[in-house]
């Protein structure tokens, strides 16, 4: 990788200053993804601002809303005995990112920021209708996840939390890529107060999409049965040497459908 | 301490090492004053280089060298060597294009080297390699047999027309023909061999290390065969006479084949070395593997077999292309003939065979032999074939295969394709691992599977192998240009513990434990008190190395050899000082006695004598108990067997999971059944791999697609059940030890035996044959068609 | 240069680093302690797994200067001192769960977790799974399996 300059700020208003005041400078969180992107020499950074001193970490439930920080490891998420009793769905979904080890070190923050679009956390974010918090802002999840790799977060800001309203039931299944083990298609499906989302991850040309066919057919039944017909195109969604648009587009429907099943 | 000799599953005496974390792999070593060497690379597939521009690298901070072609080509440094040469039809040799160390005037794949940057750490050598400005103009890319192979195609040597590097045939074509016109039914399958690439969990490594006093290079490099490595850069590319050659190559994190070949790297840095006049170390990262190791496989086959009424083959045609890649590696044009079609008779009495074979160039990574080496591919063809015949005819496909087997009396086995197997006993492989398989069971677990949803199949291979390339003689007859004997030295010291100096080189196969079990069953010593020695060429007097499951049956039988010489020697001694004649002298456990009394001598007394000459024939015998033997082989080995594979395929999305799989193998006499056992659970894990899971994919303009284990899928522990491993046992009648090799074994047998599985699966959606890795997309493409009738009905 | 302080098999070490610098990295070049591998750069294979503050982490997958201050383990500080294996090495060794042994410091460091992390028991299938981050060439996984059976009881009954 390229040599860079390291701060490790002591507060969020710190971190804030360094990020702002240089435009080339990057935030890390736990370094899952962009420590492998930093190796690969696709990014340049002048200047890595270490997030973990800020003590973004801890899960609390409340009146309905379950608030994670963001430098709360996918480890912590997936043991949380807090989180497995409101949404046992977002524990499940962070026990199954990546290796024990890389939940070691990933965070939610991390994830969400960095929006890849074959991530699992974005799904959950969108399903659940989640509001994603930052230094100077909340943002709703609906308004957060804006391409591949981009988000609606400006240059410098910081997330420091993601709120997830408890659901009435919530499921994630996700087909993996037999090689890298990321999603090659993941479906979270929620019921909510707004009534049911389905969040794709891992199929969309343009990331994680909401899946507003099936969102009607669950709408009045919330059961694998009421979207056994609903097809999705494969016009937007990706194609690879794992897995065409094609055949994405078909487990897009039984991954959905699945999932649906599990929510119970 | 329990039995330790040969039969005993002892426990490794490498392991140690290995489990604190003291293993001693190359990169693991450093040189004092070491500098680090970063290779530039070629990021398009085929492209002339107008020039090179080296000036700001080799200006920017830590540079000590930067090395480009040019620089070799005006010392004379030679291009990498090619160990086999292969003959046309018509005769004539094969094309045989320079491989030069770093690229000259053009570029031939993704990958191919072009410069080297020498610098303090390797991270301003990788700095520095972005500041080397390179003048391409890229050129259309021939980047698959079938592209390489069209009208008009881009041509990746320009000497080579077509470029086909050989057109090789193998049996008589009319009389195939003839056979082939009278038949009752003629069985055609169009098949294709997966690209694959090695990965050996190590990436590979070099340090060379040029001492100016003495003028002697050492080479530390991961390797299978320092010996050959020695022997190839030396007299080949660098000329260095061996005397002032070592290459060591220490504790290797496995091979499966890639580690065989003479690499670019290994002469770059040696002859670094000496110019820079420090040692120079060149680690690769596992991307930089995928694009510099050599690949496996990659053959594009049509196979038809002619049949009787009862289903009797009465002969096999084949005609095959085999991608070269841009280069020959070190023993590519063997793989695809003598390692390929002389194996097409596999267990079964095909009386006439014949086999042609187009070798071609393309713009992709040189291709080479990987784990099996032709024997996988001539086993997928013939057993996918034998299934096809089973569909076609309507005859059971284990009928099938009883019929057609060699039968256990009619060995030595003359095959039409060359080989004369020695030993071996298919009915009973086939009858054994049938049982343990629960073969008759079956369909009772296909309708509990079809219960939960899931689609069951069972397929089987009763493949055969070949192990061990010999008679010397022979293979240099057929193009080989080296000695495929081995070299074991046994060294009793004075106070009779055993050091062994084998040309063998052990990467994970446990030879020190095992060719110690050698010693403890042959001399009687106990193992914790010998010692092997490997991968070193200054303290091992020659070898061939290790590859093609050859280290027991061949560097085995030559330290049999050997200790034979120091028991003989020993009752000379022995006679001496028990006043008694050599005739009248017997040795066993470890102990010389005269026959008939109760007169004995330890081998560590016969030991101290021999190097402590005080009462000692000294002028018949010269002192010490040192030997050294070279064993050239008699034939090959003959390795084969059953094996059963079981999947379920989950019809929604294609998941095929192999959910049991039973081998039965026919490996000779067992040295370490625990590690026999290991070597084949490991070769069917990489043989499931090649079914199922991996491929390296080109795009049409020769980039790797596959290029890192982000997309080149390895094996995971849940991607593989449990292995059910047994041998039934033929022995070899050629070598002392009557072992035939397992390294192979499980790669060869097992992906017939799970695409087989998967067919049977499918057979409600006429699926006749499917190429390999089965992927969920593929399977479920078919799925999503729907079921059809089959073809034979 | 940038300095970095932390603790490795129980001793405090502080090197010289550039901020570029992986803690794996630091371990081989700097510590010298060769026994943790780098297999891949994709973050896939697990050869470079080490214990970072008692859990798992991919060591070529964190920097230096993250790893400051905090306490690692790796394969070298496993056994005790008189050189008695550890449960889980013991149990590699008896049940041949290694063969070229390049996997295996990762392979164990990570087998070590996984059972620290199920004390109740663990099924043959949730050891498959739990290796998903490490990868092995040579052994077809099946020795590592039943080695990490194996190993289970014997750590929790020490504990």
């Amino acid at each position: 990788m390229y040599d860079f300059a390291y701060q490790k700020p002591a507060s969020l208003a710190d971190a804030v200053k360094a990020l702002g005041a240089d435009s080339e400078a990057k935030a890390l969180a736990g370094g899952m993804t962009y420590i492998p992107v930093l190796k690969q020499r696709l990014a340049k950074p002048s200047t890595i601002v270490d997030l973990s001193g800020l003590g973004l970490t801890g899960i609390t439930v409340t009146g309905g809303t379950v608030t994670i920080g963001a430098m709360t490891t996918h480890v912590a998420v997936a043991n949380s005995a807090a989180v497995k009793a409101a949404i046992p769905a977002l524990a499940a979904l962070a026990g199954g990112i990546g290796d024990e080890a890389v939940r070691h070190r990933g965070t939610i923050g991390g994830s969400i920021a960095n929006n890849d679009p074959a991530a699992d956390y974005p799904a959950a974010a969108l399903a659940l209708g989640a509001t994603i918090k930052t230094d100077r802002r909340s943002i709703k999840a609906d308004d957060f996840f804006t391409g591949l790799f981009s988000t609606a977060l400006e240059q410098g800001e910081i997330v420091t939390a993601v709120e997830f309203p408890v659901a009435a039931k919530a499921a994630y299944e996700k087909f993996r890529n037999p090689a890298s083990r990321y999603a090659i298609v993941g479906v979270f499906v929620a019921q909510t107060s707004a009534g049911a989302r389905v969040a794709v991850t891992g199929a969309g040309q343009g990331g994680v999409f909401r899946h507003t066919a099936m969102e009607a057919a669950l709408a009045g039944n919330f059961s694998a049965a009421a979207i056994k017909g609903v097809t999705t195109s494969p016009a937007d969604l990706n194609g690879d040497i794992h897995a065409s648009s094609e055949y994405r587009a078909h487990l897009v429907g039984v991954i959905a459908g699945r999932a649906v099943a599990k929510a119970g | 301490m329990g039995f330790e000799g040969i039969g005993a599953s002892v426990r490794r005496k490498e392991d140690s090492r290995f489990l604190n974390g003291r293993g001693n792999y190359t990169d693991d070593i450093n040189r004092p004053g070491q500098l680090h060497a970063y290779v530039k690379r070629s990021d398009r597939a085929h492209a002339t280089i107008g020039g090179i521009d080296i000036s700001a690298a080799a200006k920017a901070p830590g540079v000590v060298a930067v090395f480009t072609g040019a620089d070799l080509a005006k010392e004379e440094i030679g291009g990498l060597p090619c160990g086999w040469q292969i003959h046309n039809k018509d005769g004539s040799p094969m094309a045989e294009p320079p491989h030069p160390v770093l690229a000259v005037g053009k570029v031939r794949h993704v990958g191919d080297p072009i410069a080297v940057v020498i610098a303090e750490t390797k991270q301003q050598a990788k700095d520095a390699a972005e500041l080397l400005s390179i003048g391409y103009t890229d050129l259309p890319a021939a980047a698959s047999l079938a592209a390489a192979l069209a009208p008009g195609a881009p041509t990746v040597h320009d000497e080579v027309a077509g470029n086909i590097c050989y057109d090789w045939q193998i049996g008589d074509k009319a009389v195939v023909d003839g056979v082939f016109a009278g038949a009752h039914k003629v069985v055609r399958l169009d098949l294709m061999n997966n690209r694959l690439i090695p990965n050996a969990m190590e990436p590979r490594a070099a340090i060379g290390d040029y001492d100016v006093n003495s003028g002697e290079y050492t080479l530390y490099t991961t390797s299978q065969n320092p010996h050959v490595i020695r022997l190839l850069m030396g007299a080949f590319v660098l000329h260095i006479p061996e005397n002032k050659l070592r290459v060591v190559a220490p504790d290797v994190g496995g091979g499966f084949g890639s580690k065989i070949y003479h690499y670019a790297e290994e002469a770059i840095v040696t002859w670094a070395s000496a110019k820079v006049r420090r040692p120079v170390k060149w680690t690769a990262e596992r991307t930089e593997s995928f694009i510099s190791d050599a690949h496996g496989r990659d053959h594009v086959s049509v196979a038809e077999m002619a049949v009787d009424a009862q289903g009797k083959f009465l002969g096999l045609r084949v005609s095959t292309q085999a991608n070269m890649g841009a280069y020959l590696s070190t023993f590519a044009p063997c793989v695809p003939t003598y390692l390929y079609a002389t194996l097409l008779a596999g267990c079964y009495t095909t009386p006439v065979i014949y086999c042609e074979v187009k070798a071609v160039f393309t713009n992709t990574v040189p291709v080479d032999a990987y784990r099996g080496a032709g024997r996988p591919e001539a086993a997928f063809l013939l057993e996918r074939l034998v299934d096809a015949v089973a569909l076609d005819t309507g005859i059971d496909r284990v009928e099938l295969r009883r019929r057609n087997f060699i039968p256990v009396d009619a060995f030595p086995y003359q095959t039409p394709v060359a080989l004369a197997y020695d030993s071996g006993d298919y009915q009973t492989t086939l009858r054994v691992a049938l049982k343990n398989a629960d073969w008759d069971g079956f369909e009772a677990r296909r309708t509990a599977a079809k219960a939960r949803g899931k689609l069951r199949g069972i397929g089987i291979s009763t493949y055969l192998e070949a192990c061990g390339i010999a008679p010397s003689a022979v293979a240099g007859s057929l193009g080989a240009r080296a000695g495929l004997y081995e070299v074991a030295n046994i060294r009793v010291h004075p106070t009779g513990s055993v050091t062994v100096f084998t040309g063998s080189h052990s990467h994970g196969q446990g030879h020190e434990t095992t060719f110690a079990q050698l010693v403890v069953d042959q001399l009687g010593v106990p193992l914790d008190q010998i010692d092997v020695v490997h991968g070193d060429t200054a303290k091992i007097p020659f070898g061939m190395g290790t590859y093609g499951s050859r280290s027991l049956a061949v560097g085995g039988s030559a330290m049999v050899k050997a200790m034979d010489k120091i028991i003989a020697k020993g009752k000379k001694i022995a006679a001496h000082l028990m006043e008694a004649s050599v005739e009248d002298i017997e040795f066993a456990n470890n102990t010389f006695t005269v026959a008939g009394t109760d007169k004995s001598k330890t081998l560590t007394d016969i030991s101290l004598a021999a190097y402590v000459p005080h009462n000692y024939p000294i002028e018949e015998l010269e002192p010490g108990l040192d030997e050294t033997a070279f064993y050239d082989p008699k034939n090959f080995t003959f390795p084969g067997g059953c094996h059963i594979g079981e999947v379920e395929i989950d019809p929604e999305t294609g998941v095929v999971q192999v959910v049991n799989f039973t081998a039965v193998d026919d490996v000779g006499r067992v040295i370490n059944p625990m590690i026999v056992e290991g070597q084949v659970q490991g070769g069917i894990a990489q043989g499931i791999g090649q079914a199922l899971l991996e491929a390296a994919v080109y795009d049409e303009n020769g980039q790797l697609m596959s290029g890192s284990m982000m997309d080149y899928t390895m094996p995971r522990a849940d991607n593989l059940p449990n292995i059910h491993v047994a041998t039934e046992n033929t022995m070899c009648t050629h070598n002392p030890l009557g072992s035939k090799g397992c390294g192979e074994v499980g790669a060869i047998g097992s992906p017939p035996a799970v695409i087989n599985a998967i067919c049977d699966a499918l057979k409600e959606y006429g699926v006749r044959h499917m190429n390999m890795p089965a992927t969920s997309g593929k399977i479920w493409s078919i799925i999503n068609a729907g079921p059809s009738k089959m073809a034979a009905e | 240069m940038p300095q970095v302080t932390l603790t490795v098999n129980g001793k405090q070490h502080t090197v010289e680093v550039e901020n570029r610098t992986l803690l794996v990295e630091v371990l081989r070049e700097k510590l010298a302690l060769t026994g943790t591998h780098v297999g891949c750069d994709t973050s896939q294979c697990g050869a470079c797994v080490v214990h970072v503050d008692g859990v798992s982490a991919k060591s070529c997958t964190m920097l230096a200067v993250q790893a400051a201050g905090t306490s690692v383990l790796t394969i070298e500080g496993l056994a005790a001192a008189d050189g008695t294996l550890h449960p889980m090495q013991e149990m590699f060794r008896e049940h041949h769960a290694l063969q070229c042994g390049f996997c295996t410091p990762g392979m164990v460091m990570s087998a070590i977790d996984l059972v620290n992390n199920h004390p109740a028991g663990l099924t043959e299938q949730e050891i498959r799974d739990g290796l998903e981050g490490n990868l092995c060439r040579c052994t077809g996984y099946h020795n590592i399996v039943k080695a990490i059976a194996a190993a289970h009881p014997l750590m929790h009954a020490k504990a």
